[in-house]
């Protein structure tokens, strides 16, 4: 799998405002069940989000990736960063993408997920494996189009899912596939 | 040989399901299907299990459970139930948002509307958010989009999000 170059050096240094901890809203709240909207990725308010979006991800524990519903804003955008985590195999580090949308997937694999949005509940969710998903980057809105695999293909989708009203709770295997949370980070 | 229908329920400790089929063994009655679960933190169990042990007996059995009057176990013989092949497609559906009464009533009442079945049905409520996840059978024929429109609808005079999707077996 090739990584793309340019998300590897990207970091949210060249956003060039700072980012703000907002507070992360939890189901039922109507934001996380809507469809958000098409964002201008070159936007002041793209990029401020963009970078609140990090700097939240960052001050939560254990948070790999958070989608702007999750801060009550209706918009496609999201950031990720797996590259602390045990399941990742290869990975972009800290990125953020706007507008984006999966344009390839193969290779569906089941596993537990939870979500700072519904902090009492886990589940198991199919989602594939590898994935192509296209977007654009806040600030320069440059296209990109990212290969991703394992952890970090299961990040961009929960996320992308995010941006189009979708928790993994409408997407658990079964009756039986949904968990009441026993250890919180 | 006869089928019983065995249910144990409340206050929750360790041991409660060795001890039940260790007294269920005694007896030489064969677990066959069985569930267990907490909810709202209280344990729940039912298992049909097969032997040659009479009601009575095994009401007699698991009586020691319920000593302490903080489990109830209720046993009734059940008749053998064939379960039919069937040519109805499977569907996985969730709802979730705010909680209020009336949601499963009015969602799963769209799905018996067309004849669909359910197989499973899980519902949490998990602070403010009321969560069903149902296995549901859907007669061959039935228009799974027109199911999807009136579930939508139902929803949406509830303000509860719902998704229908159909159940994926990967066949290895």
């Amino acid at each position: 799998m090739a990584l793309n170059e340019r998300l590897l050096e990207w970091t949210e240094a060249e956003l060039r405002v700072d980012g703000r901890a907002l507070d992360v809203v939890r189901a039922p709240a109507a934001v996380l069940s809507a469809d958000g909207d098409q964002v201008d990725p070159k936007a002041p308010e793209t990029v401020q989000l963009a970078a609140d979006l990090v700097a939240t991800m960052r001050v939560s524990p254990g948070c790999v990736g958070l989608a702007a519903p999750q801060v009550g804003v209706g918009v496609k955008v999201f950031c990720v960063d797996v590259s602390g985590h045990p399941k990742t195999r290869d990975h972009h580090g800290t990125f953020v993408l706007c507008n984006a949308e999966v344009v390839d997937s193969s290779r569906n694999e089941k596993a537990r997920e939870g979500c700072m949005s519904v902090p009492d509940l886990t589940g198991d969710v199919k989602r594939a494996g590898r994935i192509v998903v296209r977007g654009q980057l806040p600030g320069t809105g440059e296209e990109v189009t990212v290969e991703a695999n394992a952890f970090e293909a299961r990040a961009l989708q929960h996320e992308i899912d995010h941006c189009y009203g979708y928790l993994f709770l409408d997407r658990v295997a079964g009756a039986h596939a949904v968990y009441a949370r026993k250890t919180y980070l | 040989m006869t089928l019983h229908a065995i249910t144990v329920l409340g206050h929750d400790r360790p041991g409660i399901i060795a001890e039940t089929t260790h007294r269920l063994a005694g007896l030489g009655l064969n677990l066959e299907d069985s569930t267990m679960t907490l909810l709202r933190g209280h344990f729940a169990m039912m298992l049909i299990c097969a032997g040659d042990a009479r009601d009575t007996e095994i009401e007699e059995a698991l009586a020691p459970l319920t000593a302490d009057g903080r489990l109830t176990v209720t046993v009734r013989e059940v008749p053998e139930e064939q379960v039919e092949r069937t040519d109805a497609s499977s569907w996985v559906l969730t709802v979730h948002g705010g909680d209020r009464p009336g949601i499963v009533s009015r969602i799963i009442g769209e799905v018996a509307a067309v004849g669909g079945n359910v197989t499973d049905l899980t519902t949490r409520l998990a602070g403010d958010l009321y969560l069903l996840v149902a296995e549901v059978d859907l007669p061959a024929g039935v228009d799974a989009e027109a199911v999807r429109r009136s579930l939508a609808a139902a929803a949406a005079e509830l303000g509860v999000g719902v998704t229908l999707r159909a159940a994926e077996a990967d066949e290895l």
